[in-house]
């Protein structure tokens, strides 16, 4: 099966720390893959260097096959570079494509602290996200040549909301929602960029336990419905379990062990890394 | 060659005398992430004390009364303009500083009915010397030594003592800082004391050296040590010193090329363009640290 | 089709408040026992005027710092350009021996007015053409020059953090003004001195062959282009980019993940404000009727400033209304505080000159520390409500 999304030796070095360390991994398409670790493994920063929110020091990222980010450490970074293959990509071109960029090659990423527009309704936060693809240029939107054009973003938000079910908000402050509401919208505001492949980053944080069940359904409906890719980032492991066809887990920034559910659940270095080392004294 | 002296000297003192503004902006920018618009205008207002006491008190019971007073005032623009919006967006507290900063400038038009005043002559400071071949007042010959002793004095107090450890932490991690017990409020005070008091020594030395002071006369050289403290890295004392002295130094030669030339309009500008060039390159500054935003 | 009814609405509002300045402006000369107040000297048309254009200059601020959270005070900066643009475009070849005496002319022969006077000739209907023409051309240039000064500034000085990039704007401002203040550029910029002598807004009032004044225009000019300009920024803030600076506003991090280019809309946003203050700047120079590098310092941009923030960060018709307020309580209603009052034979302590001022910025500073929000927070006076009654929130929920 064709990969939607590769890495390959990324490394994130920040001054002398090391948050992402020679990381490889593979998403294929379809699939719903999950990315686990403690807190601190370096989860977080794995998907902004993905989505563009940081420069890897080294390494490659694919999207659908071609490369989307590539770096490899130079200048002033090459010295105090701790990681590996710092030479493997010193003769590819170095691309690093800023956050929207990404988003508009199909990518699009919810935020573990929810990021809405505060000042701004559920309608308008869908909308926006609209705004990359939209057939107009600044003078044809203020002047209104375009009206169709705004007219079709306004269409497919409404139905947007609507297959999310939150059309009956539409006219509320996106803060103003409850929690379990602000992860649908963040999710709804993301599939509005039409993407191909969507990371969500600890969708079911804050979540009760009624919710987090609904959740997994929830990301099945919207894989098969968009036909998506999701990669996630998830701390409950009976929601990871659940839906994750495939597992990697990382710890200080390296990969510890990959493998599907179950094999994962069963593998000592995860549960050492999750609940510390324990010595054999029997 | 004397001419080059003389320029150079006024150069050494104007920068010591943006220094000692300059301490102030870093200092609060340090802690409060706040650029204080007002602090210009502090400085002139402590010019214009000067100017009202010595008219009727002797200069000895004068001068400390001048820096007392501009502590008092340092100290109630914070209570009363920046403590209200602690929570507030910094956009606020900049709005605010430059409201204070338009009301003090009002203030002074009013007080002084908008006309020039010429600040007294200091005993001593304003007297001439000859060093090197031409004449010069005390007061540039003293300006350096004077500021880099405060500075001695102050980065004592900053690396020595508990306050200037306390500020150092707020100025680290504002929130932690008051986790971990440190009084914020007293901490931004003192900062703010130390400030207006190096404030007023500056106007002393500033305005010994010029003609007149008017309501406007603050916001430049304060723009100015504004500058100086972002070129050294703001929030680095020793960086705001440099940064100081090389803008008085510069604007001095630039306002000694040869009048043919015609750029001492640029003087100022100079010093505007030198910060754009500062931002763009190396906005941390000489020694100031690179901050990362979380996302 | 909701849009085109309120574009319409909008459309009408506007309408009737032009034909009112008219009417405001020309009563005087139809019922001459009116009262002083409607004086054509009358300070009312002063503060009209001054408002009508600090009004576009407010909210083209508005634009940049409240709706795309680019906290810049470059304006002062872009309005010296957009004035001297005007003033260099317009000033008649005839008059450029007299303005730039001190330089002995000016090394820029080309006049708007000229040129379009030789294609429609120079008096009657041809010369109101042609002075139409070039005024409407030099303005839209005026424009377009602070709006290319501020897409070369942008370049690098975006990149930098809100009060950084406060702090470069203000700086590039200062600049602005030395370069034009230097004597070297005398023969284009008259160095420290005015440029005169260029058409201002009483230019447009129409005379008859004895040259007295038939119809007055000189308040309703301001009116028409302001309105105008604010109207285009009003359609820009409610399209799709709009909505992308809000979202920038907001939050950055979000917008740029959710496909809105931070440094493709910041510039939009930068450039077209910068546009319509270099616009306010040639208005600024056809209301005082000379362009003066000395006028544009930083102090007007905190003027402005303030003006955006008491009428709302966030708000256009908070600005617009606090221009008003702001302009009249400065150039009218508070004037009685500059001069020594008497009540009976009491006279009223701390009257004299400058304490205007004074209880102005004390205002100013109760409105920043205590009323935050302004005049109108970051709400409109919408032109719907005013034509039909408003839904209770409850209801609509159903």
């Amino acid at each position: 099966m064709a990969n939607a999304l590769r890495l390959e030796n990324v490394t994130m070095q920040f001054g002398g720390v090391v948050s992402v360390n020679n990381l490889s991994l593979e998403v294929p398409e379809h699939q719903i893959i999950a990315l686990i670790g403690p807190n601190g493994a370096g989860k977080t920063t794995a998907f902004n260097c993905i989505t563009g929110v940081y420069q890897p020091t080294n390494g490659m990222i694919e999207f659908n096959g071609k490369p989307i980010v590539r770096n490899h450490p130079s200048g002033k970074s090459a010295k105090s570079y701790k990681g590996e293959n710092a030479d493997m990509y010193a003769k590819d071109a170095v691309l690093c494509p800023t956050p929207d960029q990404i988003t508009g090659l199909g990518i699009a990423r919810t935020f573990q602290n929810i990021r809405l527009w505060k000042s701004m309704t559920v309608f308008e936060n869908v909308l926006i996200a609209k705004h990359q693809h939209a057939d107009q240029n600044v003078f044809s939107a203020t002047f209104r040549g375009n009206l169709s054009e705004e007219e079709r973003m306004r269409n497919e938000t409404m139905d947007l909301l609507v297959e999310q079910g939150l059309d009956a908000y539409k006219d509320d402050l996106a803060v103003s929602l409850p929690y379990g509401l602000q992860r649908r919208l963040e999710i709804a505001r993301a599939l509005a960029t039409k993407p191909s492949l969507l990371l969500l980053d600890e969708p079911a944080a804050g979540m009760n336990p009624q919710e987090t069940a609904e959740l997994a359904d929830f990301v099945r409906q919207i894989r098969d419905k968009y036909n998506l890719t999701v990669f996630l980032i998830e701390h409950h492991m009976d929601l990871v379990m659940n839906i994750s066809d495939y597992i990697y887990v990382i710890d200080f920034g390296s990969e510890i062990a990959r493998g599907i559910p179950k094999d994962i659940q069963n593998n000592r270095k995860v549960i050492d890394a999750y609940l510390g080392t324990v010595e054999d004294e029997e | 060659m004397e001419y080059v002296i003389s320029v150079l000297l006024s150069g050494v003192s104007v920068g010591g005398q943006y220094a000692l503004i300059a301490i102030g902006y870093t200092l609060v920018y340090g802690i409060l992430r706040l650029i204080n618009f007002a602090h210009g205008d502090v400085f002139m207002v402590a010019g214009l004390m000067g100017i009202y006491f010595t008219a009727t008190l002797p200069v000895s019971e004068s001068l400390p009364l001048v820096v007392i007073l501009t502590v008092v005032l340092g100290f109630t623009i914070e209570r009363a303009a920046y403590k209200p919006l602690r929570n507030a967006p910094r956009m606020s507290v900049m709005i605010s500083a430059i409201g204070v900063s338009y009301l003090l400038q009002n203030t002074a038009t009013y007080v002084t009915g908008g006309q020039p005043m010429t600040y007294p002559s200091i005993p001593f400071l304003s007297n001439t010397i000859g060093v090197a071949g031409t004449q010069t007042k005390w007061v540039v010959i003293i300006t350096p030594f004077l500021v880099l002793a405060l500075v001695f004095a102050l980065s004592l107090l900053i690396n020595r003592t508990k306050v200037g450890m306390a500020m150092r932490a707020v100025s680290k991690d504002f929130e932690t800082s008051r986790l971990m017990g440190i009084r914020i409020n007293s901490v931004i005070s003192i900062t703010f004391i130390i400030g207006s008091a190096l404030a007023a020594v500056g106007s002393v030395l500033f305005f010994t050296n010029y003609p007149a002071i008017t309501p406007t006369a603050g916001a430049m050289p304060g723009l100015k040590a504004f500058v100086a403290a972002v070129f050294g890295g703001i929030g680095s004392i020793p960086g705001a010193v440099i940064g100081a002295f090389l803008i008085g130094i510069c604007e001095t030669i630039i306002k000694g090329l040869p009048s043919s030339w015609d750029v001492s309009v640029f003087s100022d500008a100079f010093t505007f363009a030198l910060l754009i060039v500062i931002l763009i390159f190396k906005p941390q500054g000489l020694f100031g640290e690179a901050a990362t935003d979380k996302v | 089709m909701k849009e085109k009814k309120i574009s319409f609405q909008a459309f009408i509002c506007i309408s009737i408040l032009l034909i009112f300045v008219i009417i405001l402006e020309n009563i005087s000369m139809i019922f001459p026992s009116l009262p002083q107040i409607f004086a054509p000297t009358s300070p009312l048309f002063t503060v009209l005027k001054k408002a009508a254009v600090y009004s576009l200059v407010a909210v083209s601020m508005n634009l940049l710092n409240g709706f795309t959270g680019l906290f810049s005070l470059g304006q002062a900066g872009f309005m010296l350009l957009g004035a001297y643009t005007y003033a260099i475009l317009t000033v008649p070849s005839a008059m450029k021996e007299q303005v730039y005496y001190l330089f002995g002319g000016c090394a820029f022969e080309f006049s708007l007015l000229d040129m379009f006077e030789g294609i429609f000739g120079s008096a009657g209907f041809g010369g109101a053409v042609s002075m139409i023409l070039a005024c409407l051309i030099a303005i839209i240039l005026a424009g377009c020059v602070a709006g290319l000064f501020a897409y070369f500034i942008g370049i690098p000085v975006l990149r930098l953090k809100s009060d950084y990039l406060a702090i470069a704007t203000l700086g590039f401002a200062e600049i602005l003004r030395a370069i034009f203040q230097w004597q070297k550029l005398g023969k284009v910029t008259n160095g420290a001195n005015m440029i005169k002598g260029f058409p201002t807004f009483s230019s447009f009032n129409i005379t008859d062959a004895s040259g007295n004044t038939v119809l007055r225009l000189s308040t309703f000019v301001p009116f028409l282009i302001s309105a105008l300009c604010i109207l285009i920024i009003v359609l820009l803030i409610h399209s799709s980019y709009g909505r992308a600076f809000k979202a920038i506003r907001d939050d950055e991090v979000a917008a740029e993940a959710m496909g809105v280019s931070l440094f493709k809309h910041k510039m939009l946003s930068f450039v077209i404000s910068s546009f319509f203050a270099g616009v306010g700047g040639a208005l600024f120079a056809m209301y005082v009727a000379n362009a003066q590098a000395k006028a544009f310092t930083s102090v007007m941009t905190y003027e402005i400033l303030l003006i955006v923030v008491i009428g709302g960060i966030g708000s256009v018709s908070g600005s617009v209304i606090a221009t008003f307020l702001y302009v009249a309580c400065s150039e009218w209603w508070l004037r009685f505080l500059d001069s020594e009052q008497y009540v009976g034979a009491i006279k009223i302590p701390l009257l004299r000159n400058g304490f205007r001022m004074v209880v102005f910025s004390v205002v100013i500073m109760v409105i920043v520390l205590f009323f935050s929000q302004g005049i109108m927070g970051n709400r409109e006076i919408s032109i719907g409500a005013l034509f039909k009654k408003r839904t209770p929130r409850a209801e609509r929920k159903q």
